[in-house]
């Protein structure tokens, strides 16, 4: 099976690395983008060894708003799936008490996703076809006390998706909202988190591509936290704010 | 913390676990003291287990180039021979040497110097190994090989991961022309009947024999042994002619439960061993086989280590050298059927010559038993030691996770160089497991 090129942007991250494989396997060239794509060189050799695609390497940085338009129009070909893997979570105790890193935590998982996949989106919506992926987060479905500025930033993120699809519903392009919940990866190492609820990378990128094929709105990577978001959304506010979720 | 263990599920380990993503990742970790380097667990016991430290390699995965011509691969050390066979197969290559799961590291296999059934044509995984780079103590990288130190090279083959930090290898992948496997099987009716089989066909690329331990008298020995050759599309049905790396993908099953301990006992394990054989006889003859079904008929049932129970198991794995082999062989299986204990499956494999530094191959039979985790089998097994001391044997670390650390070195007079080495480089204080703590490596 093989079909359009597959951009990845935020290329280096290892959620990311699974998705390129799964795309890859499946036969579609991949196109990797990240800040400092010299980190993706053995990524590129990977995914070129393993599955004899084509694999070309893109720098781009999320924060640089005035570029992003050069790049799409710069990119080889308008990719046929596009997914964003940017994003970052900061330190909360920082985030909190330096606006600055707060706004750099919304700036990474919202104002560069939005703008970049904006860019993607006029050039697919022209072409009349395509299909647009937003890595979210669970975290943005209720502002928490533990997480709020990067759950604010991801929940502006899953808005602007969810906008973004509804205008482009007859325009032939499709946009996809994963919230995989937690994941086993290097942002997450060392944290405690329980088993059933953890996803592993290769099942992130699974999900997507079986959304990606089916068609689906909104996906959590483990079924679990449809549910478990479900409750969380459900307690009423007064409850919610004496309560340490 | 985690809960570590090797595949027998014991011993288990509190252990702080450290994944590596990059080889910046290896270097922070080792400036952080002792460690043992991790692939994919497939080690039975305590060879990748270090509660100080343990530095998961599997976040290093990626293939870095190949030569179609040649078959030469490099690779990043948490590579699987899964992720390898699924990648080259298809495309008419093969592992040179793989053991009976598919779910082992490359670096783990070249640390273990892994060996298959074809032992006696191709020598161990390290025969297919080209160069290896690997970090020290100071987070340096030295691409060992047979021209560049050739004496670190050789001792990080078989080493246990206690010479450096696997970072990356190139090896060479074997040229096949399908995914099928012809196999001629034999049933015998004693041991030396198998060790015939063995000696008369010496050149067929693989052979294994599997084992009825729990038979006794003038059955004693029994094996169902079993020959086999990379199929040609000659040797297909002419239907598959046209697909040859196409084989059918198997359901895995898997194994939901730990078995309760009463499950395992003499009648059950001579039931099987007996069914086992009978079927045995019954097939036996000239098969075609495809390749997932022949090298990994484990594999395809996930988590059969928990046929067990939570306690786990012992695997013990000796190798007796040629002229004592069948002397010796005999008497380990006396002395298994007589106990009563023991194993479901038991595996002969006929070794070929192999000069390593330190790994555990060499020309003889080797001889590989699984017993459950309880004092009857530690005390079987001190038994068994005995008669592979008694007969110039030595034991595989890859097995192991009970051994007295007097044992391994008085069967392997290489013990005392291998840890002599390490002292002086100063690798013992940069790399260690709890198996090199029990054995003073």
């Amino acid at each position: 099976m093989s079909g359009g090129p597959v951009l990845i942007l935020g290329a280096t991250s290892g959620m990311a690395r699974e998705i390129a494989r799964t795309f890859a396997a499946a036969g579609h060239p991949i196109q990797l983008a990240a800040r400092n794509v010299g980190r993706l060189a053995d990524d590129k050799a990977d995914l070129e060894t393993r599955h004899g695609i084509a694999v070309t390497l893109h720098e781009f940085d999320a924060f640089d708003l005035d570029a992003h338009k050069a790049f799409v129009d710069g990119l080889p070909a308008l990719p046929a799936i596009a997914v964003c893997a940017v994003g970052a979570m900061g330190q909360h105790e920082e985030n909190i008490n330096d606006p600055k890193a707060g706004a750099q935590v919304m700036r990474a998982n919202f104002e560069g996703p939005a703008s970049i996949l904006g860019h993607l989106a006029n050039a697919m919506e022209t072409r009349g076809s395509g299909t647009l992926v937003g890595i979210s987060s669970v975290a943005g479905d209720r502002g928490r006390a533990s997480n709020y500025v990067y759950g604010a930033a991801k929940a502006g993120f899953t808005a602007f998706l969810s906008g973004l699809r509804n205008r482009l519903a007859h325009k032939g392009v499709h946009v996809v909202t994963v919230k995989p919940g937690f994941v086993a990866t290097a942002m997450t190492e060392g944290m405690d988190l329980p088993e059933k609820l953890t996803a592993q990378p290769v099942e992130v990128a699974n999900a997507i591509r079986s959304a990606v094929q089916s068609q689906k709105n909104v996906i959590y990577v483990r079924p679990i936290w449809r549910l478990i978001m479900l409750v969380i959304r459900a307690i009423p506010e007064p409850i919610f704010k004496k309560t340490d979720i | 913390m985690t809960n570590l263990s090797g595949w027998g599920r014991f011993p288990v380990a509190e252990c702080r676990v450290i994944r590596a993503r990059t080889q910046t990742d290896v270097a922070r970790a080792l400036s952080q003291g002792p460690l043992i380097a991790r692939g994919n667990g497939r080690a039975y016991g305590d060879s990748a287990l270090n509660p100080d430290l343990t530095l998961d390699m599997r976040g290093m995965d990626r293939m870095l180039s190949f030569d179609a011509e040649t078959g030469v691969l490099v690779a990043e050390a948490g590579v699987l021979l899964a992720d390898i066979i699924a990648a080259f197969l298809p495309r008419g290559w093969f592992p040179g040497v793989t053991p009976g799961t598919k779910f082992v590291s490359l670096g783990g296999a070249i640390a273990a110097d892994v060996h298959g059934k074809n032992h006696h044509v191709d020598g161990a995984f390290g025969s297919f190994v080209d160069w290896i780079d690997l970090m020290g103590p100071d987070g340096r990288i030295t691409r060992v090989s047979r021209d560049h130190q050739p004496e670190l090279f050789g001792y990080t083959l078989g080493g246990m991961g206690l010479t450096g930090v696997i970072l990356r290898a190139q090896i060479r992948l074997r040229a096949v022309q399908s995914g099928w496997i012809v196999q001629d099987s034999y049933a015998t009716r004693t041991l030396e009947e198998a060790i015939d089989v063995f000696e008369d066909h010496l050149d067929w690329l693989y052979s294994v024999a599997w084992i009825d331990c729990a038979a006794q008298g003038a059955h004693l020995g029994r094996s169902i042994a079993m020959l086999g050759r990379h199929a040609t599309p000659e040797d297909l049905p002419e239907a598959r002619r046209s697909a040859p790396f196409q084989v059918k993908r198997k359901r895995s099953l898997t194994m939901p439960i730990d078995l309760p301990g009463f499950a395992l006992n003499r009648y059950t394990v001579h039931a099987f061993n007996t069914l086992y054989y009978h079927l045995g006889a019954w097939k036996a003859g000239r098969t075609l086989v495809d390749w997932d079904s022949y090298f990994y008929p484990l594999d395809a049932i996930r988590d059969w280590n928990r046929i067990y129970g939570k306690r786990g198991f012992f695997q013990f794995q000796c190798v007796l050298p040629t002229d004592s082999a069948r002397t010796g062989l005999h008497q380990l299986v006396q002395c298994i059927a007589a106990s009563g204990q023991g194993s479901f499956l038991s595996v002969l494999k006929r070794f070929g010559a192999q000069d390593s530094r330190f790994s555990f191959p060499q020309a003889g039979y080797t001889l590989a038993l699984d017993f459950p985790a309880n004092d009857r089998s530690l005390a079987l097994m001190k038994t068994l030691d005995r008669i592979t001391l008694d007969h110039g044997g030595r034991f595989y670390l890859a097995k192991d996770s009970r051994m007295p650390s007097e044992v391994f070195a008085e069967a392997d007079p290489r013990t005392e160089a291998f840890a002599a080495m390490r002292r002086e480089t100063g690798l013992d204080a940069a790399f260690a497991s709890l198996q090199s703590q029990r054995l003073g490596l």
